[in-house]
């Protein structure tokens, strides 16, 4: 297998302690193409990997503002401008009556930029990973623990790495490849 | 506490000395994934469910064979008469819109109040929330009379140049149902990727694979996809708690907003909401208990979890009941003849009987959750929801007719009756919200199995090696949690 090939190293934990003092070397060492797989979110393990916050707040704070700015040009152009009609006398664009669809179209386009802004941010969908080329890796959806270092990281040597992989009391390093062997 | 020595599924006790565990058995992540997908993945279907799934198909097939001819002749079908214009379609609609409440409360609002039980039960919630809102969004639908032109609800350019008029709370209501539905349905598979991505590299099947495959968006577990997943995750659970609060308020503008006594009312808004989370957890209730007896999930879904679900039952009824008392207090003390009257004709009028039947399931029954044994006693709490299951389709019966057919004018009045038809739509939407609940039971993950992994106690990365179970003292005595070794 050539060495182009070679998209990074695993390594297997059995817990997600083991896991956490493992990440802790791992971002220590000056890593920065790596990442942990879990079956779900491992407590603390933001601190653990030196992540920080992600900016999808300020995605989804945005998408707000656009529903709740669309709610009230809509209410106010339909309603008071292009087809105005008196209806018991109500004024034709009075915020009272018109508040409900501005919170209604608030929330709907936050949560439309919180769904597809995440996705969005994480890649995803993303319908190949040679991660999942690994037999082993496949317990990371259910009761196991991973680590991974790309091989595109600056500070990768495929010899030391694997050494520094072996040293974090893990199962033993496999190799991941971007193309399947067979 | 004794109880809990003698029977390892009873984690009720109220006892200080023990923190209970809510995943009971000895399970680990293995276990808990393991117990969950198979029930998708390799356990035979039940002859019982193509039974069911016969049944409620038939019931489907039904209700849209009344739509058909509801359709082909118009709404002279249903059993509407002149004062009472508004008869089965806005109850069935009120009533399905309510059930679905429970589901986004439990998905949430306990999410943000950090209520680790709600983990076992918000998917199944959360899935009868989407299917009780189809239900609902089929009536307003159909009930218009001239469906050709339903597209008028929405602001939709047309021929006539013409738009909806927004300060209709009818309008909001198209509004409110359609954003929770959208909302409950994005935060539902927000939920289900990671368990989706589980049952993708459990399956055996390449059609499974496929499927499961895409539905899954490729999602790893990488910690870095977590950390957004879970910031947005938290916001959703924000946004869906004043949306959940704010649609059935909606709902009962519909009513509060009409100059009709018994609904021109200000307390509709509280009183309808308590209402619909009181029905909704019943009915999360009806379907769980054959569900997790059926399906082995009775370590995880355990009666802790249905014990808690009681007590906001109880709390939410007593709501409903002091709403009921304040109702009838504000007609008397304010004085205004016409509501007195709407009242005291509500109690002891033409329908009595259903006010009598409401008030016995929501009001009376409910407070048998004071005492333990019975909120803890599973055939107990079944039949106390399905008493409640058709009370508050009771209320929302005894609030719409009851007013209607006796409004102002005397000469007016009129007794309203349902059709045959009527009967069978309605009876054909349970068929509907039944089959999708069947379907979803046979080909969807119906626990979160990565959230109930984040609640055991193992997954805390502090705790040690040697504390496999609970790490901290007094849990549960080791020759209790051995008792539930697999």
């Amino acid at each position: 297998m050539k060495q182009g090939d070679l998209y990074g190293l695993l390594i297997e934990f059995e817990s997600p302690s083991l896991l956490a003092a493992a990440a802790m070397r791992v971002r220590d060492a000056g890593f920065k193409k790596w990442d942990v797989h879990s079956p779900f979110p491992v407590h603390g393990m933001d601190d653990f990997m030196g992540i920080r916050g992600t900016r999808l707040p300020f995605i989804i704070l945005g998408g707000g503002l656009i529903g709740l700015a669309a709610a009230t040009l809509m209410q106010w152009w339909m309603n008071a401008v292009d087809y105005p009609f008196v209806i018991s006398g109500k004024p034709l664009f009075g915020l009272p009556a018109n508040i409900p669809i501005m919170f209604e179209l608030t929330v709907l386009f936050s949560a439309f930029a919180a769904f597809f802004g995440m996705w969005g941010l994480n890649g995803m969908p993303r319908w190949y990973n040679p991660l999942l080329t690994s037999k082993r890796f496949r317990r990371a959806t259910q009761d196991r623990f991973f680590i991974v270092i790309e091989a595109r990281d600056p500070a990768f040597k495929l010899e030391k790495t694997r050494e520094f992989l072996a040293s974090l009391g893990g199962s033993e390093v496999e190799e991941i490849h971007e193309s399947a062997e067979d | 506490m004794k109880s809990s020595a003698t029977d390892y599924l009873n984690n009720t006790s109220d006892d200080p000395r023990y923190t209970q565990e809510l995943i009971l058995g000895g399970n680990d992540f293995t276990s808990i994934t393991e117990t969950v997908s198979d029930i998708v993945l390799e356990r035979k279907t039940p002859l019982a469910w193509y039974v069911m799934f016969t049944i409620t198909a038939g019931l489907t097939g039904i209700l849209f064979l009344m739509i058909g001819y509801l359709f082909l002749t118009g709404v002279g079908v249903w059993g509407l008469n002149n004062p009472v214009g508004w008869g089965w379609a806005i109850v069935n609609f009120v009533f399905w819109v309510g059930i679905g409440h429970a589901g986004t409360l439990i998905s949430a609002i306990l999410f943000l109040l950090r209520q680790k039980w709600r983990t076992s039960i918000n998917r199944f919630a959360e899935a009868m929330t989407i299917f009780a809102v189809i239900c609902a969004g089929i009536f307003p639908g159909i009930h218009v009379g001239r469906v050709w032109v339903v597209w008028w609800l929405f602001p939709i350019p047309n021929f006539q140049n013409m738009w909806p008029n927004f300060r209709s709370p009818l309008l909001w209501d198209v509004f409110a149902v359609g954003t929770y539905a959208t909302v409950s349905l994005l935060f539902w598979y927000t939920g289900m990727v990671p368990d989706l991505a589980t049952l993708r590299d459990r399956a055996k099947g390449r059609l499974q694979q496929i499927i499961y495959g895409v539905l899954s968006l490729g999602w790893v577990g990488s910690h870095r996809h977590w950390h957004r997943y879970e910031k947005a995750y938290l916001i959703l659970a924000g946004l869906a708690t004043p949306l959940v609060l704010s649609v059935h308020s909606v709902v009962s503008f519909d009513f509060a907003t009409a100059q009709l006594p018994g609904w021109h009312t200000t307390i509709f808004p509280p009183y309808f909401v308590a209402g619909a989370v009181f029905s909704g957890f019943a009915m999360v209730g009806t379907i769980l208990i054959p569900a997790r007896q059926f399906f082995g999930l009775k370590e995880i879904i355990s009666l802790h979890h249905l014990e808690n679900m009681n007590k906001i039952i109880l709390a939410t009824g007593s709501m409903v009941g002091f709403a009921y008392a304040t109702e009838f207090f504000i007609a008397w003390y304010g004085g205004n003849p016409t509501e007195g009257f709407a009242f005291v004709n509500r109690a002891f009028g033409p329908y009595a009987w259903a006010y009598w039947i409401m008030v016995t399931c929501n009001v009376v029954t409910p407070q048998l959750f004071w005492f333990k044994k019975l909120r803890t006693s599973i055939p107990v709490m079944w039949v106390l929801y399905i008493f409640v299951n058709i009370g508050m389709w009771f209320e929302r019966f005894v609030i719409t007719v009851s007013s209607l057919s006796r409004d102002f004018l005397p000469s007016s009045w009129a007794y309203y009756r349902p059709t045959i038809v009527d009967i069978l739509t309605f009876l054909g939407s349970w068929g509907l919200f039944f089959t999708l609940v069947l379907l979803f039971i046979r080909f969807l993950p119906m626990v979160a199995m990565a959230e109930v992994k984040t609640v055991m106690p193992i997954a805390d990365p502090h705790s040690g090696e040697r504390h496999i179970v609970g790490d901290y003292h007094g849990d549960i005595p080791e020759h209790v949690r051995r008792k539930g070794h697999k």
